[in-house]
């Protein structure tokens, strides 16, 4: 189980929750199950979300695993110059 | 519209062509005689990345016209370069990254090379006043204006 | 495929050295060719006609005038270019943008394109179409549009991201929220509040090399598409989406770039140029014109926001609030949002919190420049940091240390830090001989810090070992200002060959995988490490080769310093056997030698800057003179300092043109009054001094180099850093940027009169 943190307005689209425990090994996992138990989010990580693990934000990499314990922050997927 | 037969000298060569009577310079070096070096970033002679040399004289190629070459003297960044040994200026710009993109490069080559030829030692105010008529966006200009001075010194000593 | 990209202490032998770029030579002769210097046999010239109204809709294009005029191949509009984004809202947006659909939603908006003989058919011919508008009232300001009364420029936008749908359209697309703590509670432990507003105005990359292509559709569905831009893979999938083409039909060959910083990072005219050479069946090339380039691409953001920032007695900041409304031309943007994110990241904060809002404005599409939406934010918060510091009574450099954010901070937009250059600059600066350094009559020392996030993303990379031992390396990350000279650097630097050995290319979307642009400052971050890891996988079988030609087993081969050695006492007299020999003989030992990578770069390090200014103020006339600029930046590790110093110096001059000079001017009719270089003028060399560089280096613990990217974070601290010097020099708070002569002497004048 990991605890994910969303940043504000995803908290929105979540049903006002901006801390959710979930069971997910995986980057892939946690947004299939995020998915899953918040329909509000599916069209935000179609978009694209960035997940940032402890302090590292990982854009692409869906296979990244999720340790246990970790700090999990979910921020949206960023343009840059 | 009826051409203008035009014959001229660029970079020592001489060169004949044919231009409608209002095609720039630029376009006529560009698109008729394949010199590409110089390049088009404004068209209204504000940025200076079509500068070339015409008779001692440094203009923007984009604000003459072709007709107007006929009998003068074309020097364009092509002719820079003495066969595979680079003019002091090119090489200094090299040395020092006074280049990023490089689409301004021509253009600032060629205004130096004026510069250089008018007063071969600048202070660093008179580079920067003598080369402000040509726009860079990626530099900053600190590089541009150290390699000038680096040119100008070996210039000097040659 | 195992790739450890973890960040291992070495000495380096070539990374760090600054050799000449292998594009150099091209560059200085006029060799070198960009968007506009390919032609091809047959090839028309493509026009675009734009509109003239900044808000109104197409009732009807009559282009059967144009089509009869002798020379002209095709006319394309909208009808031309259909819609098969099959829902995909942003791609849709890409598309209305490149040709407009119902309505043109912006002065320069294009509604029709030509292909012709010639320039000059093309021009006659765009006068020959006739364009029947009706025209609908406008809006160009970021406040205005977001009252209620503000004509809809979208009459489908709804906010999202509050907590109620709304039921009435508005022009604001998206609000946004970000930060941690209770600000409320914040304020009301502090001592001390400042808060003010803020309005930064619209600024145009401003890269020299005009949008240029050249488009070839075959009768067989296949296409070339020779252009400028930051991503050729990118624009691959944009236009085969667009036109309904197999994206592995277009081959895309990114010409050299003459600036982008940001700009080219999607579609603009490409689209159009191969619809016309698809319907006119021959080539076509199409080069924007410095208008255009103004009026109907980039620009950044125009902002307004608002800062309320409350510290104790002692210096802690105890609360910061901001909101930020960044307009993103008329279509959707997350420009706010990126504000909002980076607008605090600088410091420690237990209560934040920032909102954005993303506000349509009949202006063109916003487009990222260089740490995008990170500038604006930077100058309302550093503004009112420094005006905080004074009411405490402390020194700005001494309060911004003791807020700083610092490993183990939770950032103001959420991960905790992991080790950062915040304080390291600061320091540095506080110890910098330019803070020392004396001051003038009507002159002031400014200075401010920038955060960007910096991006990794998809990179592939191929490196191909030649029978005589040199090195070709093939990259798909567009080279915008030198980073083929780092890349070999790189690959030298791993393989432990000399510099000289390698050559670094960038190859078209047909001769290799896959790669995200270059943009987020991950064009050196990103292909570096796949560069590490396609010059791990040679080596891996430089040493089985080597293995074989001593029939040893590869267990005993190692590789160091460019050759393989048998390690262990049995193979004591085997001596080593450099690349070169190995090469030499690989056509007997398995055939060519290379080393392929593909993989997500994750993991770039966030980069922060601190910068110093001098600055003359004629109170007279409200002119400025910037006397003197320091840049200190983290690097993670610098692989060619002098193009890292160029960096730096470049995004210091662009942020020094927008503090002071450039921005968008609308008139009141909704057209842009200023879509050239005369009148929208962007620093020339006699307006900057030297631009001092500090190189920090603090590795990224996620780039086995420790490298992060360094092109964008050197824009952030300029605007504030700017207004702080002229404020200090004036005495009279700066809230409006530019700080052109005439805004600073109304500043002056308002202070006398107040």
């Amino acid at each position: 189980m990991v605890e994910v943190t969303l940043w504000g307005s995803l908290g929105t689209a979540a049903g006002g929750k901006n801390k959710v425990d979930i069971e997910a090994k995986d980057i892939r996992e946690l947004f299939r199950k995020l998915a899953e138990q918040y329909p509000g989010l599916e069209p935000w990580i179609d978009r694209g979300i960035a997940v940032s693990i402890d302090g590292v934000i990982y854009r692409d990499t869906w296979s990244k695993e999720l340790p246990q314990g970790a700090e999990i922050f979910l921020l949206p997927r960023l343009a840059g110059g | 519209m009826a051409g203008v037969a035009v014959s001229t000298t660029i970079n020592g060569d001489n060169v004949e062509y044919l231009c409608q009577p209002d095609e720039t310079l630029l376009d006529v070096l560009r698109d008729r005689l394949g010199l590409t070096g110089a390049k088009e970033g404004c068209g209204t002679g504000d940025c200076g990345a079509c500068s070339i040399i015409l008779d001692d004289r440094l203009v923007c190629s984009c604000l003459v016209l072709g007709a107007e070459a006929e009998g003068r003297r074309v020097e364009t960044i092509e002719g820079m370069a003495h066969g595979d040994r680079l003019h002091p200026l090119q090489q200094k710009f090299l040395e020092h990254a006074a280049l990023q993109c490089g689409i301004c490069t021509p253009g600032f080559l060629m205004a130096a090379k004026d510069l250089l030829a008018k007063n071969p030692d600048p202070t660093e105010e008179e580079i920067r006043f003598g080369l402000a008529g040509n726009l860079c966006r990626c530099t900053g200009y600190d590089k541009i204006v150290r390699a000038v001075q680096d040119a100008a010194n070996v210039m000097k000593g040659a | 495929m195992n790739f450890d990209p973890r960040y291992l202490d070495r000495n380096f032998t070539s990374v760090g050295t600054r050799p000449i770029r292998p594009d150099g030579v091209d560059k200085v002769t006029g060799r070198a060719r960009y968007g506009a210097d390919f032609n091809m046999a047959g090839q028309l010239v493509g026009r675009v006609l734009r509109s003239p109204h900044a808000h109104a809709t197409i009732r009807k294009i009559d282009t059967s005038k144009a089509e009869k005029l002798a020379g002209v191949k095709a006319v394309i509009t909208a009808a031309d270019l259909p819609d098969l984004t099959d829902g995909d809202a942003a791609m849709y947006d890409i598309l209305d943008n490149c040709m407009a659909r119902n309505k043109a939603l912006y002065d320069g908006h294009a509604v029709a394109a030509v292909a012709a003989v010639d320039a000059r058919t093309a021009r006659q011919a765009l006068k020959l179409i006739e364009v029947d508008y009706e025209v609908l009232p406008h809006v160009t300001d970021v406040d205005e549009a977001m009252k209620h009364s503000a004509p809809l420029i979208n009459e489908a936008t709804f906010t999202e991201g509050l907590e109620e749908k709304p039921v009435k359209p508005s022009n604001v697309t998206k609000r946004s929220q970000f930060g941690h703590g209770d600000v409320h509670q914040g304020f009301g432990h502090a001592d001390f509040i400042v808060e003010r507003s803020f309005k930064t105005e619209q600024t145009h990359q401003g890269y020299i090399e005009p949008h240029a292509c050249v488009a070839s559709v075959s009768s067989d569905g296949t296409a070339d598409l020779w252009v400028c831009t930051q991503g050729h893979f990118v624009y691959r999938q944009h236009c085969a989406q667009l036109l309904g083409m197999e994206a592995s039909k277009l081959r895309v060959t990114s010409s050299e770039i003459g600036g982008g910083f940001g700009g080219k990072t999607h579609v603009w005219a490409e689209p159009v140029a191969l619809a016309l050479s698809r319907k006119a069946g021959r080539p076509v090339k199409l080069v924007m014109t410095r208008d255009e380039v103004f009026r109907a691409s980039g620009p950044t953001s125009a902002t307004s926001i608002d800062i309320r920032i409350g510290a104790r007695k002692d210096g802690t900041i105890t609360a910061a609030e901001a909101t930020l409304r960044y307009s993103s031309g008329p279509y959707a943007g997350t420009w706010a949002e990126i504000g909002a994110m980076t607008a605090f990241a600088c410091y420690r904060l237990d209560n934040v919190k920032t909102v954005g809002y993303e506000v349509l404005v009949n202006r063109p599409k916003t487009a990222a420049y260089r740490a995008p939406s990170a500038p604006m934010a930077a100058f309302a918060v550093e503004s009112a940091i420094d005006e905080l510091a004074k009411e405490i009574g402390m020194d700005a450099v001494e309060f911004r240390i003791r807020n700083a954010a610092q490993e183990g901070t939770r950032s103001s937009y959420g991960p905790v830090y992991g080790p950062i250059g915040i304080g390291p600059t600061l320091e540095a600066v506080k110890n910098h001989p330019h803070m020392k350094a004396p001051l003038g009559k009507n002159q002031g020392r400014g200075m401010a810090c920038g955060f960007w996030f910096n991006f990794g993303g998809q990179t592939c990379t191929d490196l191909n070992i030649g029978m005589d031992g040199s090195v070709s390396l093939a990259v798909g990350t567009v080279d915008v200002g030198g980073s083929r000279a780092s890349l070999s650097l790189v690959a030298a630097e791993e393989l432990g060959i000399a510099y000289e050995q390698v050559k670094a290319v960038v190859a078209d979307t047909s001769s290799l995988g896959y790669n995200d642009m270059t943009d987020g400052s991950r064009g050196t971050f990103s292909s570096s490490m796949a560069t590490i890891s396609a010059a791990r996988n040679a080596i891996k079988v430089l040493r089985e080769r080597a293995a074989q030609m001593w029939d040893i087993p590869v267990d005993d081969v190692v590789w160091e310093k460019g050759h393989a050695i048998a390690k262990g006492e049995k193979h004591g007299n085997l001596g080593r056997l450099s690349l070169k020999e190995i090469a030499t003989a690989s056509g007997k030992t398995g055939g060519p030698i290379a080393g392929h990578s593909e993989l997500v770069a994750d993991g770039a390090g966030v980069s922060f800057a601190t910068h110093i200014c001098d600055i003359e103020v004629d109170p007279e006339t409200g002119a400025t003179r910037v006397l003197r600029y320091t840049v200190v930046q983290d690097a993670g590790k610098a692989v060619h300092p002098t193009y890292v110093e160029g960096q730096y110096q470049g995004g210091a001059a662009q942020g020094i043109g927008w503090a002071l000079n450039e921005e968008y001017i609308y008139g009141k009719d909704g057209r842009l009054q200023n879509p050239g270089f005369l009148d929208y003028r962007i620093p020339v060399c006699s307006d900057l001094p030297m631009i001092d560089t500090q190189i920090l280096e603090i590795p990224n613990p996620n780039h086995p180099y420790g490298v992060r990217g360094v092109g964008e974070t050197s824009i952030v601290p300029p605007l504030a850093a700017i207004a702080n010097a002229v404020s200090n020099a004036v005495g009279v708070r700066m809230t409006h940027i530019p700080m052109s002569p005439p805004r600073i002497l109304a500043a002056l004048e308002a202070e006398q009169a107040g």
